[in-house]
């Protein structure tokens, strides 16, 4: 009973790995954990089944781990949310592709091992072409059409729902070929779920899917009969609701709305979401750089708000520059960091990580928001629906309701962009009208190295010297 | 091909649930990111049943279908690990120490 042994210590493990991986200190070592346990689970099932089929197995590893070393070593840390989905996808085409191979295994297959089948190809197949159509999405390969968000297409994923449970039915019913049709259509449903929803929503999406390949595991589970497959995926299924219910918190969302309501900012007439010159703008005041860091040498206390452009724009070490260029004249800096700054919750603070900057800095909404009266600058960088004033007092605006950070609050705001441009949600941003507040038009990272030369200009960073 | 019964499975699927639920609590928004991308990992798991296809399959057409499906597996989770080891590895607090 060599397989038990090691199958209880790998759902020991998993479970310490996922509990470990909700806290920092523990995080890297816990990831390390659940890699072990998923390793000792092929070994005990490798000692009990034998080795039979070994040049298929290592074919597998060849060529499967081989792309997925190469692409975890290379993806850039701003496509993190894609390349989850990526994964993610494959995981439930490894369910489907499973479950539809168990069936050409010899022998009688009971209720039971129909059912499982029919869940696991059902969630593995929607899983896979959902999660490929958010990828899509969040690398801009695809658009959200407007037909999707027609009331038509309720209808067009009900019929699809109602073909594939008919085919269910068939399959149960001693009828195997009523797998490919269902295949088919499962795949095509997992298109018709995720295609109408837009490009802000996507990471809910897929927390969801992620949660949803959980659940196909888990059927895979039944399929084979393996417990341990069971718990595992029980156990990632429940985890990925948990943190979509978070996802969905912090953007103020409920689950229904992101996954039924269409593209958020479609109705408003912004259509695609496509990214249209606000032509609307009253008082725009812009600023030279100069300027800004003339504010900047006078200040005593600074928040950053970095937003998903200052990733694009590759600017993260330029601003940890600046900041500690900042720190060094003894003004107080932070960074207020959004639940879902960047395109996924907490990717900004993986994206600061990367250009070394201490995670005890980046503060939270809720903590820093009370901060903002008594804060002299506030500088947004690529930042735009999540510093949007309208949120709090305009009942009118699609995204009221969501929590922002109240950087409205602050003496004055520097905005960094480099356009009128609407943000992700297609939605103009009152912030940029306000008294206090003025434009630094320019690409980000352009901007903060321009503030860096004025800066030093100014005598800061030689202080120290000049006190003397 | 199972030798357990459905009552057993039944109740392994909803101890594992609970435990997946409690484990979950609390997570520092800092961790959403690698949370997601480790658990997306674990959940290739499925490479189990890929394994077993490949063991008990009965010719080579079936064997394949197998590799096929481990290759999508082991892609989920070699790449779900190393990339959210990548992640993490970034992490520091203030004065450097991770």
């Amino acid at each position: 009973m060599n397989q038990l042994l090691l199958d209880l210590s790998a759902v020991l493990l998993l479970a310490l790995g996922l509990r470990g991986l909700a806290k920092l200190r523990t995080a890297r070592m816990a990831n390390g954990l659940a890699a072990l346990a998923i390793g000792l689970a092929v070994v005990g099932l490798l000692v009990s089944q034998g080795l039979a089929g070994w040049p298929w197995m290592l074919g597998g590893l060849a060529v499967g781990g081989g792309i997925g070393v190469v692409l975890a070593l290379r993806v850039p840390m701003t496509a993190m949310p894609e390349t989850v989905a990526l994964f993610n996808g494959c995981g439930g085409m490894a369910s489907l592709l499973v479950a539809l191979g168990a069936v050409g295994l010899p022998g009688p297959m009971g209720l039971l091992a129909t059912v499982s089948v029919l869940a696991s190809v059902l969630v593995g197949s929607i899983t896979f072409s959902g999660s490929l159509v958010a990828m899509a999405k969040l690398q801009e390969w695809l658009d959200t059409p407007a037909w999707t968000q027609r009331q038509a297409r309720h209808a067009v994923n009900i019929t699809l729902a109602v073909a594939c449970l008919a085919c269910c039915v068939v399959v149960v019913q001693g009828q195997p070929w009523g797998l490919a049709p269902l295949t088919l259509l499962a795949l095509l449903l997992g298109i018709g779920l995720t295609l109408p929803i837009g490009g802000a929503d996507m990471p809910v999406v897929i927390s969801l899917l992620n949660s949803y390949s959980g659940v196909a595991a888990a059927a895979a589970g039944f399929v084979v009969g393996s417990a341990l497959l069971i718990v595992a995926g029980a156990m990632v299924g429940a985890a990925g609701l948990i943190l979509t219910q978070v996802m969905c918190t912090a953007m103020n969302r409920s689950l229904t709305s992101v996954l039924f309501g269409g593209a958020l900012g479609a109705s408003a007439g912004a259509g695609t979401g496509e990214k249209k010159e606000a032509e609307s703008y009253g008082r725009i005041t812009s600023c030279s750089a100069e300027e800004c860091a003339m504010a900047l040498e006078q200040a005593e206390r600074v928040v950053f708000v970095p937003g998903y452009g200052l990733a694009v724009a590759q600017a993260q070490h330029s601003l940890r520059e600046l900041a500690r260029l900042l720190e060094g004249h003894g003004v107080e800096v932070s960074y207020a960091i959004h639940p879902v700054a960047g395109r996924m919750p907490g990717h900004m603070n993986v994206l600061l990580a990367e250009a070394d900057v201490p995670y005890d800095q980046l503060v939270e909404m809720d903590v820093i928001n009370p901060e903002f009266p008594r804060t002299d600058v506030v500088i947004v960088l690529g930042a735009n629906d999540v510093v949007n004033p309208q949120a709090k007092n305009d009942p009118s605006s699609p995204l009221f309701g969501m929590p922002v950070l109240e950087v409205d609050q602050a003496r004055s705001v520097y905005v960094v962009k480099r356009g009128l441009g609407a943000g992700y949600a297609g939605i103009k941003n009152g912030l940029f009208e306000l008294p206090q507040t003025a434009m630094v038009f320019g690409d980000a990272k352009a901007v903060l190295n321009g503030l860096i030369t004025e800066l030093r200009g100014l005598g800061v960073g030689k202080k120290a010297l000049a006190a003397v | 091909m199972s030798d357990f019964s459905l009552n057993e499975a039944l109740w392994v699927l909803l101890l594992g649930s609970l435990l997946g639920f409690e484990l979950i609590g609390k997570v520092p928004p800092t961790l959403h990111t690698p949370l997601m991308s480790g658990a997306n990992a674990i959940s290739g798991i499925t490479l189990l049943a890929a394994l077993a296809l490949i063991g008990q399959a009965p010719s080579p057409p079936l064997q394949a279908l197998g590799a096929v499906a481990l290759g999508f597996a082991l892609f989920n989770v070699i790449g779900g690990f190393l990339v959210t080891d990548r992640m993490l590895a970034m992490f520091r607090r203030r004065g450097g120490a991770a």
